[in-house]
């Protein structure tokens, strides 16, 4: 299965971010103590579960101020994102920085194509909890980007750049973005483009900065050792100095891709990664139940699921073999991957086709549905068993306004689907014929250089 | 895995001043007598309960000619007993609400499922089983040997950064079997057989060789009596623990360089430094935890400060140290060169800052903060019932035992700025030192990617 390889420290964790993901964001969770929400006058949303069993807090910022606000300047939102911490107030990212350390706070910001999300963990112990709040408050609030970490920011982002092309995961995906969603703001890589580097300013980021991190484009997620009270006073305190503003316009919604669409770029590396896919899914979508416990089913439970059978354990072709889908605000992205030895490219694309085409003409087998089933909802508590995944839950469900009965709900929905269900919903949504299909690398033979 | 496990052991072990204590009186041993040891600790925050298997073999175990046995093993641990088709313990596993994995390391190989905490009798049933009645297909091991083939293209043949750390460890050790990569070098892997895995488990895969932990919503003497009826009748041997392999002193720098095809430059520097466990003064390896985050604790750290900002000489930076291991490991610093610097003014930069905390003590600030953040992180990962069962199989599985854990922080926090000093001068001079170079080969890559070709299902190629 997975094998921990030595690595120094700092060096990449490369287990299965992708997959990992995916999973995360569309598996949900369990029984948990009640779900509290309420919106600040300034138009902040908050949800809280209080769990008084360890002395631990965790905030989640979340804004709608991800990659797909980029607008036409590549790379802004995790740019901006990539630099709250950088100066703020009167301070300097050295007393930013010191002043959670020193708190043994743990803190981070991360900007993906939805969602730009700003974290906390600290000790629930005053003065510990409120001291690291009131510095948040400020990264949040009044952030410098100072001109120095700017040029630092765009030097550094040009060496990560760099390495990317390193990467045939990265290219791939990189890649399959550009084909699935072109014009469409989801095309936009996180990272940014190396091109468009000279517009990634102070500037940019104070006007980014100032249009999407407001109140009414905010929503807060509070986990752990505290009551509504003290919630209500720690969310004052942290964004009652927000600016109202303006919730970020809706994205449109994604063009279906007229054709299938494959492409083949060289890498000098051994294997092949292979990424087949295309746009489909919304968080509020009608078929969002049949096709997430449908994937369990195609390639989204691990060792167990059809693409990994068929790939690995039939014919050994692949350590990772996998589908997910990832649920976003417009049609996020239904993927099917997999890495193997250049020689055996064909070969396990053509299996994946397979795979995929027999699961939409007849859907799982009434055996492997309620497998999938035994697994979602005997699993439920798992998902929920951490304050780190309850707040991660709660932030996605504040942001895409799920409501607060989702999670209470999924079991019921997830034992409700039925087989038809899911080969309808693949076979209406999943159209094999207009996927893009990526190949990266595998130039190299194995056993030479 | 291992940064998080890194995190883990810097946070793992316990003191609190102002916040709950974990007791321990909430965790429990059993000896059975076959020898296996059940370690219960009780976390009734979630209805929930992790098991893992810690086995003492790993591949600082493994003698020339077998690296990557041990991870082998582990694939070939899903792949079907004498009562199981291969995949029917993932199967059951999942069909039962579970999550399960494994992974290997140099001194452990170890299994997991969580559960619903009523599920816990199934993990037992299915880890007792393939203790000892592991079947060794020779038509399964020649797939799962390809599988195991493209997990090591993926993670280390096509990885510049990985292939170096691979070999940076040959050459920093010459005796030790620390030199082995985790998952075996290709050759090994090429004629590796099922009947040398046979051999293998039949020596290591012993109850009196493992450790079972369970950690959640539990009672501790259910568990053991649970663990009496599945694991209480296995037979097994004595395991004699492996020879003793010592790595003999190093007298002088040791350096290597990797060629690959890769954009960016990479460093990686390395110090032989004691483990906790091993033969040296015991609040060694806890002053040099505290170097660790005295040097990389964070953005307010020195490299951070120093190197990335101040004289902007990396563009990412590190320090790294594991005190629990079986034996003594190596203090690594690791960077990116930021643009415009090569990789020898970042060796320099770092250099530099070993040079200073040779020279003049930590402040009495900065080692505060190194405290703040052991303590805080101690409290965090009892967020965790798998972090908080990963600790206690570690420390049983490497010698010791999980109570090392318990006395962690307050050891810590008894580190005084002279013995960060101390260590320094000990143990990081620059005959103790390997250093690694990737450079990177021009042209290797090709340019940036064209453009979108359209084309349904046919492969255009490129």
């Amino acid at each position: 299965m997975t094998s921990v390889v030595d690595r120094p420290r700092r060096a990449a964790a490369r287990f299965w971010i992708v997959g990992l993901l995916g999973w995360l964001l569309s598996q949900p969770a369990s029984a948990l103590a009640p779900i509290q929400s309420w919106t600040t006058d300034t138009g902040v949303r908050v949800l809280l579960v209080s769990t008084p069993d360890l002395p631990i807090v965790d905030v989640r910022v979340v804004f709608d101020a991800g990659a797909a606000r980029d607008g036409d300047t590549p790379g802004l939102a995790r740019f901006t994102s990539g630099l709250l911490f950088d100066g703020a107030g009167t301070l300097d990212a050295q007393a930013v920085a010191s002043g959670f350390e020193r708190l043994g706070a743990q803190y981070g910001a991360s900007a993906e194509r939805d969602m730009a999300v700003v974290s906390l963990r600290s000790l629930a112990d005053e003065p510990l909890l409120g001291s690291a709040i009131d510095l948040l408050s400020t990264v949040l609030t009044e952030p410098q980007f100072p001109e120095a970490a700017v040029a630092r920011g765009r030097r550094q982002l040009q060496v990560a750049l760099a390495q990317e092309r390193e990467q045939p995961a990265q290219i791939a995906s990189r890649a399959f973005y550009q084909a699935a969603y072109r014009s469409h703001p989801y095309a936009s890589w996180p990272n940014g483009e190396p091109d468009a580097l000279a517009l990634l300013t102070r500037e940019a980021a104070q006007r980014f900065h100032g249009r999407y991190y407001v109140a009414r484009n905010a929503v807060v997620a509070l986990v752990g050792d505290l009551d509504r009270a003290a919630a209500q006073a720690l969310v004052q305190r942290l964004i009652g100095q927000l600016p109202a503003g303006e919730p970020a316009p809706a994205l449109g919604p994604v063009l279906p891709l007229a054709d299938g669409v494959s492409e083949r770029l060289r890498h000098p590396s051994a294997q092949t990664h292979i990424v087949l896919g295309g746009p489909v899914l919304t968080r509020d979508d009608p078929d969002y139940f049949p096709l997430v416990v449908g994937n369990h089913v195609l390639g989204g439970s691990g060792l167990v699921s059809r693409v990994s059978n068929v790939i690995r354990e039939q014919r050994g072709l692949a350590y990772s073999a996998y589908s997910y889908f990832m649920p976003m605000r417009q049609e996020g992205p239904f993927v099917m991957g997999l890495q193997t030895r250049g020689d055996q490219a064909g070969e396990a694309i053509a299996l994946l086709r397979q795979t995929l085409d027999e699961f939409i003409a007849e859907g799982p087998s009434d055996e492997e549905l309620e497998a999938a089933q035994r697994n979602l909802t005997g699993g439920f508590p798992l998902r929920l068993d951490s304050n780190r995944e309850i707040v991660e839950y709660l932030a996605m469900m504040g942001f895409y306004r799920l409501p607060l009965d989702w999670l209470d709900r999924y079991v019921a929905r997830v034992s409700a689907v039925t087989a038809e269900q899911v080969q309808d919903a693949f076979a209406r949504r999943v159209d094999p014929e207009r996927l893009v299909l990526i190949q990266v690398g595998g130039d190299r033979a194995v056993g030479g250089q | 895995m291992i940064r998080i496990l890194g995190a883990l052991l810097l946070a793992a072990v316990s003191l609190r001043p102002a916040v709950a204590t974990p007791d321990p009186a909430d965790t429990h041993e059993q000896t059975l007598g076959n020898g296996l040891k059940v370690i219960v600790r009780e976390d009734h925050r979630a209805p929930v309960v992790v098991t893992q298997v810690w086995y003492k073999v790993g591949s600082s175990y493994e003698p020339g000619g077998l690296t990557g046995a041990s991870h082998v093993l582990e694939h070939m641990m899903f792949k079907g007993t004498e009562r199981l088709a291969p995949n029917e313990f993932s199967r059951i596993i999942a069909e039962n609400g579970g999550e399960e994995n494994a992974f290997t390391g140099t001194d452990y190989t170890a299994y997991f499922q969580t559960l619903a905490a009523d599920r816990l009798e199934v993990s037992f049933r299915l880890e007792a089983d393939r203790m000892r009645n592991l079947r060794l297909d020779g038509a399964e091991f020649a797939k799962e040997i390809e599988v195991v083939k493209e997990e090591r293209r993926l993670r280390t043949d096509d990885n510049p950064k990985a292939l170096l750390y691979e070999q940076f460890n040959a050459v920093a050790y010459l005796a030790h079997p620390y030199r082995n990569p985790v998952i075996g070098w290709e050759d090994d892997l090429d004629t590796l057989t099922v009947d040398d895995l046979k051999t293998w488990y039949a020596r290591w895969y012993q109850p009196a060789n493992a450790t079972v932990v369970v950690v959640g919503d539990v009672e501790p003497q259910k568990v053991f009596a649970l663990a009496r009826r599945h694991f209480g009748g296995l037979s097994g041997d004595p395991v004699p623990p492996p020879k003793r392999q010592m790595e003999p002193p190093q007298r002088g720098q040791r350096r290597l360089e990797l060629k690959a095809p890769a954009e960016v430059p990479y460093l990686l520097m390395g110090y032989h430094v004691p483990s906790a466990t091993a033969d040296a003064e015991a609040w060694e390896p806890y002053a040099l935890e505290v170097l660790a985050g005295v040097l990389d604790g964070g953005n307010s750290a020195r490299l951070a400060r120093e190197l990335q900002r101040g004289q902007e000489v990396a563009a990412s930076v590190g320090a790294g140290y594991r005190a629990f291991q079986r034996a003594p490991g190596l203090f690594l610093l690791e960077g990116t060169p930021a643009r415009g610097h090569t990789v020898e003014e970042l060796e320099k930069a770092l250099l530099e800052q070993i040079g200073t905390l040779a020279r003049e003590p930590v402040s009495a600030e900065e080692l505060e903060r190194v405290k703040a953040q052991v303590v805080a992180a101690d409290v965090f990962q009892r967020d965790s019932v798998f972090y908080q069962a990963m600790r206690i199989g570690l420390l049983e599985t490497i010698g010791g035992g999980w109570r090392v854990g318990e006395d962690y922080v307050r050891r810590i926090r008894a580190v005084t700025a002279e013995q960060v000093q101390q260590v320094v001068l000990r143990y990081l001079g620059e005959d103790k030192l390997t250093v690694g170079v990737l450079r990177p080969q021009p042209g290797a890559l090709p340019p940036r990617r064209p453009a979108v070709i359209p084309g349904g299902r046919h492969d255009i190629g490129g």
